[in-house]
């Protein structure tokens, strides 16, 4: 079937609309948990429910992590950084649908809705769906929202019950998609509440058509969005679960984007003529996390030797087989606040063994824990376990490999008294610095999300300097002072970046690579 | 007929408690605690951690857990999936017409191809056509169906394009699902072209997963054919002068038959495991791959679920093979 002919029809049989009407088709990678964001934590998910569907108060810029005004046209934060007021767009729609056609316009009662659903155990809506609220959680914003007030129709207020300056971000992110509280009132009424999340009603550039689980999901424009309509009228996500499948499809026409290629044939589709390959680093970083509380690795100057040792290039090559860079700092490069004036420390074996023998540590063993899953930060801990050991074993460190099934790897490498550093590594939430320096090397994070168990007096002033500045000129310096002092005192070996590709037919325009992982088709076209 | 039928519906349901019981055992001896899988990198705080336990009840004694599950499964409920948080039930019957599609089709090809090649290996034995076919039957019976499954994929979808990539029907013909049978909705929609495309989807897949259970029937109807070819009865039909084909078709098949219905039952359990694959490549939506997943995310319902629902299908189709004894020879349902 040529593509050409399946866009025409494919709109026929949608909407009955016009034969030049088009139709971008995507091949993803896996089923949505469920149409409602908030309820869930999956990037597939999000593909499928808040990008298309949703908008949020503010929304992150396609293609940076840069924080724009969305749903919200401006925000303004008090002072002493505890008061957030929202100034909400007039005349934003909702999607109507079989069940449902919306009286009135987007206002402050669907902000209100939205969130005190997840924060309000009594709220009507918050145990629908198995509501667990995930990410609502995981963000700390139970304990850090301590009241939602509407102002009035287009003014609300969020009040904090500390300073945080990534509540901004936070408010792009995915759990932070507004639902329509007057949807969710009419289905609670018709018995029905779970249709928020399986039949879902949005304000963003497309309406949702139907899903056929494993197979398809169908959505079409939406003619009354707020801005420029989508560049295509309908779009499909041909749900195609297979790496090389989604590659013979791709060149057989029958999609025109897809996601997450097989390393082994990113050459090909490099070289091949009618797919364009777009590409950028995640926003990601695999790393090796020394426990830090143990002797010897209690000794900067041994981590530091030790990092020296490990031929990061080698591994880049190997385990990521070319879609990866290697990584010198703790965040992305994609990322604000990222200090590209660091130099990496220099492969040197024979400086690392000189460096530990001035220390005192000789007949060094020790563990290296490899992960049992892939994960895009490092797709094969094994083997990368494999190459870190030899490489430790040119300085005279003997290492033995660890694993364990994943969940008992999580709880286990949290303990204080782990024995041997482990490979982890970490994607971004919110595009925010903080989301990985103070998540993962604050003070705070012993014995939970921080597996270096580093605790250093001066790295943590920076960071708690920096969440509660709302400068954000300030905060980018607090950043690059504090991955200065990382670098110097080496918690981490920081690994890699991984490289995120898009192959899609060179049809297809206007495509960004989003550095936060999401694939967002609001500005592409079809040829 | 109907004491035979009974006494083996008796012995169904002490396997069904038992299935339940394994099924339930199963994936909790599993490592890994589901919550923490779920939580992920992220973690959770340990007041959040029993809230969940709580949420999914993992807080009451084991054995008290089975008991609400077989409550459950006795009124039909299966539970809902943590992950999707809809009913089990409801996600089995969603995907499942799928799977069975693609298992009765790749049923049909390999019964319809294997039965007549073992006969007519049976019948040439030693000769050319014999051997050429039982070496092709080892070869598809060691066929990884991963590799065989893309190699045509690129052979008949990639540079032949005589077949698409996947999925069921092409994404024009788009119509609402009355009963889960691509073939029949498609006829049902009236939509032009849309049964067409739905068996031109159905190839590749039905090949594929069929190629296992064609080897092995192709095999056993030979062995099958030989044993009885040598009987005494056989020779007493040629010497009465009857036809070739009488005898092979009809005398010898009939007979031959049986080792042969058993091995078309247990393919079922073959089908069923070989759909895993074949539904991850094709993109096709069956309870394979949800079943795969659910596993992973440790989402104990679906496993739970899903196991109990596949066992209980093919539970019924040995039962059903049971009865075919019977009809195929008579000697047995007298026993």
């Amino acid at each position: 079937m040529k593509l050409k002919l399946l866009a025409a029809t494919t709109a026929i049989a949608l909407t009955g609309a016009v034969a030049q009407a088009n139709t971008l088709v995507y091949c993803s990678e896996g089923s949505p948990e469920g149409f409602d964001p908030a309820l869930f934590t999956a990037g597939t998910t999000f593909d499928a429910s808040s990008h298309p569907i949703y908008n949020r108060l503010l929304e992150f810029e396609t293609g940076t992590t840069n924080v724009i005004p969305g749903l919200a046209e401006s925000v303004e934060a008090s002072d002493d950084g505890l008061e957030y007021t929202f100034k909400l767009r007039q005349g934003v729609k909702f999607h109507s649908n079989d069940e449902f056609t919306p009286t009135r316009d987007f206002n402050a009662d669907d902000v209100i809705f939205s969130f005190m659903r997840q924060k309000d155990e009594s709220h009507p809506y918050n145990q629908i769906s198995g509501g667990t609220w995930e990410y609502f959680q995981g963000m700390g914003m139970p304990d850090l929202v301590s009241s939602i007030e509407k102002i009035d129709d287009y003014t609300v207020r969020f009040t904090l019950s500390k300073p945080e300056a990534p509540f901004v971000a936070n408010m792009a992110m995915d759990f932070a998609s507004i639902v329509s509280a007057e949807y969710a009132n009419a289905m609670m009424a018709a018995g029905t509440p779970e249709k928020l999340n399986t039949a879902p009603i949005g304000t963003g550039p497309f309406s949702f058509v139907a899903y056929q689980k494993d197979a398809v999901i169908r959505y079409s424009a939406n003619g009354e969005y707020w801005k420029d309509p989508a560049q295509v009228d309908n779009l499909i996500f041909a749900i195609t679960p297979d790496a090389s499948v989604r590659y013979q499809k791709l060149k057989a026409g029958e999609c025109h984007v897809m996601p997450y290629p097989n390393p082994a044939d990113i050459q090909a589709m490099k070289d091949d003529a009618d797919i364009n390959m777009m590409e950028q680093e995640g926003l990601n970083v695999g790393y090796l996390a020394y426990n830090t509380t143990m002797a010897p690795f209690d000794n900067p100057k041994v981590r530091k030797a030790l990092n020296m040792a490990i031929d990061k290039q080698a591994i880049i090559d190997v385990v990521f087989q070319g879609s990866g860079q290697a990584a010198k700092n703790p965040i992305p490069p994609t990322m604000w606040g990222y200090n590209d004036a660091i130099t990496d420390d220099a492969y040197d074996p024979e400086a690392a063994k000189a460096m530990l023998e001035a220390e005192g540590v000789s007949d060094l063993s020790m563990k290296v824990w490899a992960m049992p899953v892939q994960r895009p930060y490092n797709p094969n801990a094994r083997r990368m376990a494999e190459l870190i050991q030899a490489d430790f074993a040119k300085v005279g460190v003997d290492v033995e490999i660890v694993s364990y099934e994943w969940g008992e790897y999580l709880s286990r490498s949290k303990d204080l008294n782990r024995d041997g550093a482990v490979l982890l590594g970490w994607t971004g939430d919110n595009g925010d610095p903080d989301n990985f320096l103070a998540v993962l090397l604050g003070c705070d994070g012993r014995e939970a999300s921080n597996r270096a168990q580093w605790c250093h007096q001066p790295f943590e002033d920076l960071i708690l300097q920096a969440k509660q500045s709302t400068d954000q000129a300030e905060r980018t310096k607090l950043y690059e002072d504090a991955q200065v002092i990382f670098k110097d005192q080496a918690p981490w070996a920081t690994i890699a970046h991984s490289v995120v590709y898009m192959p899609m037919s060179n049809k297809v325009q206007g495509y960004k690579v989003h550095p936060l992982g999401g694939h967002i088709f609001y500005d592409v076209s079809v040829e | 007929m109907i004491g035979y039928f009974l006494t083996r519906l008796g012995m169904f349901i002490p396997t069904f408690l038992g299935v339940t019981l394994i099924s339930f055992m199963f994936i909790r001896v599993l490592p890994g605690d589901p919550i923490i899988v779920m939580a992920g990198e992220r973690g959770m705080t340990e007041e959040r951690y029993q809230e969940m336990v709580e949420k999914l009840g993992f807080d009451k004694p084991v054995l008290q857990q089975y008991w609400d599950y077989l409550v459950g499964v006795m009124q039909g409920d299966l539970g809902e999936s943590f992950v999707t948080k809809k009913p089990v039930w409801d996600e089995f019957f969603a995907l499942f017409p799928a799977t069975l599609e693609l298992s009765l089709c790749a049923m049909i090809f390999a019964v319809a191809l294997g039965l007549p090649a073992g006969v007519i290996a049976a019948v040439n034995r030693g000769k050319f056509f014999d051997r050429a076919l039982m070496s092709s039957a080892l070869i598809g019976y060691s066929m990884p169906i991963f590799w065989w499954a893309l190699l045509l994929i690129i052979v008949f979808s990639g540079n032949l394009g005589w077949t698409p990539v996947s999925g069921r029907i092409d994404l024009l013909y788009y119509f609402p699902s009355v009963t889960g049978f691509m073939l029949i909705d498609s006829l049902l929609s009236g939509q032009e072209g849309a049964f067409g495309s739905a068996v031109r989807h159905l190839i590749l897949p039905t090949i594929v997963l069929g190629t296992i259970p064609l080897a092995v029937i192709a095999r056993q109807t030979r062995s099958a054919m030989l044993e009885v070819l040598g009987e005494d009865y056989i020779r007493t039909a040629r010497a009465k002068g009857l036809s070739p084909t009488r005898i092979n078709g009809l005398h010898a098949l009939r007979n031959a038959l049986i080792p042969v219905v058993t091995v078309i039952g247990l393919s079922v359990g073959t089908l069923l495991a070989g759909a895993i694959l074949t539904e991850t490549i094709f993109s096709w939506p069956g309870i394979g791959k949800w079943m795969v997943d659910s596993i992973f995310r440790r989402d104990y319902p679906v496993v739970q679920g899903g196991l109990l629902m596949i066992a209980v299908i093919v539970m019924l189709v040995n039962l059903l093979v049971d009865v075919l004894y019977g009809i195929i020879n008579p000697k047995i349902r007298r026993r």
